[in-house]
């Protein structure tokens, strides 16, 4: 035997060997909620999507839990459905054969003792049968009210527990918590069951090829970090925009709203990785250290009543639809103060980011459906041109375009072609060929393999979750105490008092 | 859009190109570097090219087809433009050279190359002796040639090691990714005991079974045997043999894999061979030298050679 200082390492690897895939080791998936839309939709595809790629180990079990009276063949035909029907690689009945013999389902409700302890028998059976090694990681596709009697029953079955080698891992979804509060209380009870390190917290806006590509173009360009501070940015936009509305999703959204469905988790990782310093490496410590730093330098403009928006969509015209106002779709009380469209100020107080004003804002119902980061530089200090020149020359700006569209645009002046000196903005796009493609893997794909791996850096930590929480929560209460959100019709982009917003300080948003 | 261009000259494909990206807007994406096929007529090209558009998806790139016609006709060069739907995320530019133009490939190549992008050159039939020395591969930074599709693949093999220059590569080593993944995935895993032996089977004509044997030779560093395998093709079996017993991936049915270890119940997972365009994918990843590959080669020499049954004859 070796002593345990000397650290064993693997022969086959080789730091220079970079076509070595990463392949978890032995391991089992059990999902919580799998009859939900995010489990056929996304996940089921994403474990054979994986398997298809040659990224499971051998061996790989998946296990469902949930209230239907199903068997396993009868779980087994829902997952190969959705495969069948949401997959992005081309179906192999090898690969579906080899994974469908690992597929099981447990049936009870979160409250059966007798549940938790089949579903412990039917994991230390994959253990035995299929190999799995006792690695097992828990995805709750459930409501946040159910993890506390999920947590308890994992940790009573005795399935929360890891022994020696093994590893018990937990990935949840968001929302964490709707406020500080809350957010300390989930984390505390998810805690108490597994250590933070077991924890995995999916924001699968961090999955995205283009997300990550942030870092890509920061720190290994030349040409950007020069510019990249308040000495020649003006300002930021950040904008999630979405053209669906609410309805069906009532259960979830009253009383929750776009401010803490998407800013605090999706809008505010985003502003992170825009406005880090360069990490020391990509370690996941580093990484995190340098988020949890520049979010928590990040706080609110104020006053909060010309520094915010918040609106709720009404019924009007949608691309060539009619589509009905939130207070109508099902579900919605008549006098729902539930916002679909909220903007927020903020500023970063660092060297890099002193008076830089980062705006963000997001909505149901709006124009189209786009995601991006506008970074729009300040004006040349001098234009050695006729005034009338360069009349028509804008900011220029860089846009990561997050989705659709994936890609990166600057924005700059040009010469108008023609006799005479003018000068107009131009783009330049750089568009990700992967937007047709099945060749790179999806975000939960890449998250699930993560987890499976065991490595969290692109998981939000516990404290970034609670940091964000506190740069959001003031907002929150100055909204609960500030009257209802403004009305905007459906297809607009937004309310009025988010366009006076930008303009109280000589700005105005870009239309993505 | 496929247009046609009857014997013409590179330049103006060039033109053509240029008209053709002002005119329909037909422009591929930001293209990251050129890709050059090189095939004799008759191979199967069109396969070829389809592999490449696959592939074009991940990485956006414009394909030099280098068709040689027969050196017996008067020298002349035709085109064929492919842009849009017809070039996956690509343009696709087909040059058929026929009479003395035929070994001139270089001299059509030279003008079509995108500006400051890398060039990698691949022969999907019958590669040069020294690829680095193939006044096209002098062209380029990677050089991808097939020993599978040799007449005989093992002493293509060995012409792949003899004229080893870096930047070369060869389709039976992306072909053999999934496979030492899983061996490195295995022995990720306690006990972490030293590996004292290898034995790895495949098919007598697989460049893929010895490849492996020399990888394992070269990073393990103990005695590799290669065997014979009676398999349809490819790679069978690799055993590494450890105090407590043995670690072995088989793949006897070629499609489904299996891992024994020792004390542990059998693990299987589907293990095909992996499509052309997943393998050319692979290899347009990456276009600096490849040291390990390399490795894998200078260590051919210390396989020993096994038994196993009789050579099969493949047609």
């Amino acid at each position: 035997m070796r002593s345990l200082t000397d650290e064993w390492t693997n022969p086959l690897r080789d730091p220079r060997d970079k076509r070595l895939p990463r392949i978890a080791g032995p391991c089992g998936l059990v999902i919580f909620g799998v009859t939900g839309d995010l489990s056929r939709k996304k996940l089921m595809p994403a474990v054979y999507d994986l398997a298809n790629r040659g990224l499971l180990p051998p061996g790989f079990a998946l296990v469902g839990f949930a209230r239907r009276d199903w068997a396993d063949q009868d779980f087994e035909e829902i997952v190969h459905e959705s495969v069948r029907q949401y997959a992005r690689t081309p179906f192999r009945e090898t690969v579906w054969r080899q994974l469908a013999k690992g597929i099981r389902f447990v049936q009870g409700s979160f409250d059966d003792d007798d549940a938790f302890d089949r579903l412990a028998q039917c994991v230390h059976q994959l253990d035995e049968v299929r190999g799995t090694s006792g690695n097992h990681a828990f995805y709750l596709s459930i409501p946040p009210s159910a993890f506390p009697v999920v947590c308890k029953q994992l940790a009573r079955a005795g399935l929360a527990t890891q022994r020696g080698d093994q590893w018990r891992r937990v990935v949840i979804e968001k929302p964490f918590g709707h406020d500080l509060m809350s957010a300390r209380e989930l984390n505390a009870i998810v805690n108490d069951v597994f250590p933070e390190e077991s924890v995995f917290r999916i924001d699968h806006y961090l999955g995205k090829e283009t997300v990550q590509n942030i870092l890509a173009l920061r720190f290994a360009n030349q040409l950007y970090e020069p510019i990249w501070n308040s000495n020649y940015v003006d300002h930021v936009q950040i904008t999630m925009a979405e053209d669906v509305g609410v309805g069906g999703r009532a259960g979830y959204y009253d009383g929750i709203g776009a401010a803490r469905d998407v800013i605090q988790n999706h809008l505010l990782q985003l502003l992170a990785l825009t406005a880090i310093e360069e990490p020391v490496s990509f370690r996941p410590r580093e990484l995190r250290g340098e988020k949890v730093k520049v979010l928590s330098a990040t706080g609110l403009m104020e006053p909060l009543e010309q520094t915010t928006a918040r609106g709720q969509y009404v019924a009007g015209w949608q691309g060539g639809q009619w589509v009905q106002g939130l207070l109508e779709e099902d579900g919605f009380a008549k006098d729902s103060k539930t916002e679909t469209y909220a903007a927020i100020t903020l500023e970063i107080n660092t060297r890099r980011w002193a008076g830089v004003p980062w705006f963000l804002r997001t909505g149901k119902r709006l124009g189209r459906r786009v995601t991006e980061i506008a970074v729009m530089f300040k004006r040349a200090p001098h234009l050695p041109f006729d005034t009338t020149a360069a009349e028509e020359l804008g900011q220029n700006a860089l846009v990561v375009r997050v989705q659709p569209d994936e890609g990166v645009t600057t924005r700059f002046g040009s010469k108008v072609p023609g006799t005479s000196m003018e000068v107009r903005d131009v783009t330049m796009d750089f568009a990700y060929g992967h937007a047709f493609t099945e060749s790179s893997p999806e975000a939960y794909e890449r998250l699930l393999l993560d987890v499976l791996l065991g490595e969290p850096s692109l998981f939000p930590s516990n404290e970034e979750v609670e940091l964000c929480w506190e740069i959001l929560d003031p907002v929150l209460d100055f909204w609960e105490s500030a009257g209802r959100p403004e009305p905007y019709p459906a297809g607009s982009w937004g309310p009025k008092s988010a366009d006076q917003m930008l303009a109280r300080t000589g700005r105005k948003w870009r239309r993505p | 859009m496929i247009v046609d261009l009857p014997s013409t000259t590179t330049a103006a494909v060039n033109r053509k190109m240029v008209e053709l990206r002002e005119r329909g807007g037909a422009v591929a994406l930001g293209r990251v570097l050129t890709l050059v096929i090189v095939t004799d007529d008759g191979d199967p090209t069109e396969q070829a090219i389809e592999a490449a558009n696959d592939a074009s998806r991940e990485h956006p790139c414009r394909v030099l087809v280098l068709a040689r016609g027969i050196k017996r006709a008067a020298a002349r060069l035709d085109a064929q433009i492919r842009v849009g739907g017809d070039a996956g995320a690509s343009e696709v530019v087909v040059l058929r050279m026929y009479g003395p133009l035929a070994d001139q490939g270089a001299s059509v190549t030279v003008p079509l190359l995108l500006p400051d992008a890398p060039v990698v050159v691949w022969w999907p039939g019958e590669a040069p002796a020294v690829p680095a020395d193939d006044p096209v591969g002098r062209l380029a930074q990677r050089r991808i040639t097939d020993c599978a599709v040799a007449r005989n693949p093992i002493k293509a093999l060995a012409q792949r090691r003899a004229s080893y220059a870096a930047g070369d590569t060869d389709l039976a080593w992306p072909r053999l990714t999934l496979w030492r993944g899983l061996l490195a995935a295995a022995l990720d895993q306690p006990p972490h005991e030293d590996v004292t032996r290898v034995v790895v089977a495949g098919a007598a004509d697989s460049p893929s079974t010895d490849l492996i044997a020399g990888w394992l030779a070269a990073k393990l560093d103990v005695p590799v045997t290669r065997n014979r395998a009676d398999v349809e093709g490819g790679l069978e079996s690799v055993r590494l043999v450890r105090r407590s017993g043995e670690v072995a991936l088989a793949r006897p049915d070629g499609k489904v894999g299996v891992l024994t270890q020792p004390g542990q119940p059998e693990r299987r997972m589907a293990l095909q061979r992996r499509p052309l365009r997943d393998c050319l994918s692979e290899e347009l990843r990456r276009l600096d030298p490849d040291e390990i590959y390399q490795e894998a080669l200078d260590a051919l020499p210390r396989i020993r050679k096994g038994g196993g049954p009789a050579r099969k004859i493949t047609p």
